[in-house]
């Protein structure tokens, strides 16, 4: 790919009309069906936090294949990929640091949010009724952490 | 000055290619040649897809977050969404991405009727995703099955609270003896389904604004291989859009 900064600029569009190819176009398409068909089977086992993590990872490997192939990436000039992995970076550190406040808290309900209660209809009180009216929010924490 | 000598340089060293492309009625002026223009143009798309990157992400962090917050409704409110209908959509989108590159690989080769053939076939794959999106949309309006305030599903088996703004009321803090605790969690599905998919959506119709576009264009026989920037272009921005899609199926369609 070093080809691109030695080239003079004219020749540099012509030798951009030899990459990609109906061939190479066709089978990133059948990878992308492909990968599609295993992430829906893998979806029907239950591999506990397993599951969201080979969801991600293939649909990145399918993404991958988007960027580089249709979009060209592998053979575009480097000040793109470098606008493109840099729109990336940031959302990795976007969702990084996220993530990173999500589990320092307790309580994630929005102050102009609060959950309220429905009351049931007189004589249906259900069991244990009494010790499940604390707010539901923090109930259900309790019992998640 | 600069300028010259580079233009005086290129002049010399593509003596072949500038000179065709120097009548180019498509050159602007304040480009030295065709190739600084086509380069200028799609820095500025790359520039632009990445906004779009951030746009969504923030959607996703905020996703994962309330994913992370209500885990047990999400899991059941995802499976009101029909899963053979976000595989097919899948399906559809990832052969529009195919044929779009298709058409980009016919205007770099000044081929015209190819060029109109895969404009076309990309433009009727994205009316069959708004169409299945159509049927998903509609299915989920009669069944109550809305954002926020709108949702009025009853079946969950936790029922849906009635979420009132403001700072928390006494009753709401101390609440009845008799009463049973209630959640958010369907409704805030729904609000971000219908956000991002309905954003999502926005760039489908948008792309077959554009597409439509090139296709008159392409007919008009404007696009060659000494000129396709704004092909390849949209093409850029159309597998951004299929891009979005692939992340956006499984965490909606095929979380467990």
């Amino acid at each position: 790919m070093s080809n691109h900064t030695e080239t003079p600029a004219a020749s540099a569009a012509a030798h951009e009309h030899e990459h990609g190819g109906v061939a190479i176009y066709a089978k990133t398409l059948i990878a992308l069906l492909f990968l599609t068909a295993i992430t829906i089977a893998a979806a029907s086992f239950n591999f506990g936090q397993g599951n969201v993590v080979i969801a991600l990872a293939i649909a990145t490997m399918k993404g991958s294949l988007v960027v580089l192939f249709f979009m060209h990436l592998r053979w575009d000039k480097p000040v793109n990929r470098i606008i493109a992995m840099a729109g990336f970076l940031f959302l990795g550190i976007f969702i990084a640091f996220c993530l990173l406040d999500f589990n320092s808290r307790n309580n994630y309900v929005p102050q102009n949010m609060h959950p309220t209660v429905i009351p049931l209809a007189p004589g249906t009180a259900p069991a244990g009724a009494v010790e499940r009216t604390n707010p539901a929010a923090l109930a259900a924490e309790g019992e998640k952490k | 000055m600069s300028t010259t000598s580079v233009d005086l340089q290129s002049h010399g060293q593509a003596a072949g290619h500038a000179a065709a492309h120097h009548d180019d009625p498509h050159h602007q002026h304040h480009f030295t040649t065709m190739e600084q223009q086509f380069d200028t143009s799609k820095i500025g798309m790359w520039l632009f897809l990445a906004t779009e990157v951030l746009l969504f992400g923030g959607l996703f962090v905020g996703f994962g977050m309330m994913q992370a917050r209500y885990p047990q409704e999400f899991v059941e409110a995802h499976t009101h969404l029909v899963r053979w209908q976000g595989s097919l959509n899948t399906v559809v989108l990832l052969i529009s991405s195919f044929t779009m590159v298709l058409a980009v690989t016919a205007a770099k080769k000044s081929q015209k009727s190819k060029q109109v053939l895969f404009l076309s076939l990309t433009i009727v794959c994205a009316v069959i995703f708004l169409i299945v999106k159509y049927f998903e949309y509609a299915h989920k309006w009669e069944e109550g099955w809305l954002p926020g305030k709108y949702y009025s599903y009853k079946a969950d088996p936790i029922p849906a609270c009635t979420i009132t703004p403001g700072p928390p009321t006494a009753a709401a803090t101390t609440p009845a003896p008799n009463a049973q605790p209630c959640t958010n969690g369907y409704s805030t599905f729904f609000s971000f389904y219908f956000m991002m998919t309905g954003l999502h959506g926005i760039h489908i119709l948008a792309g077959i604004g554009v597409l439509t576009w090139l296709l008159i264009r392409a007919r008009r026989g404007e696009f060659s291989a000494s000129y396709y920037t704004p092909v390849d272009l949209v093409g850029l921005y159309w597998h951004l859009v299929d891009l979005i899609w692939i992340y956006l199926f499984p965490l909606y369609y095929l979380i467990q």
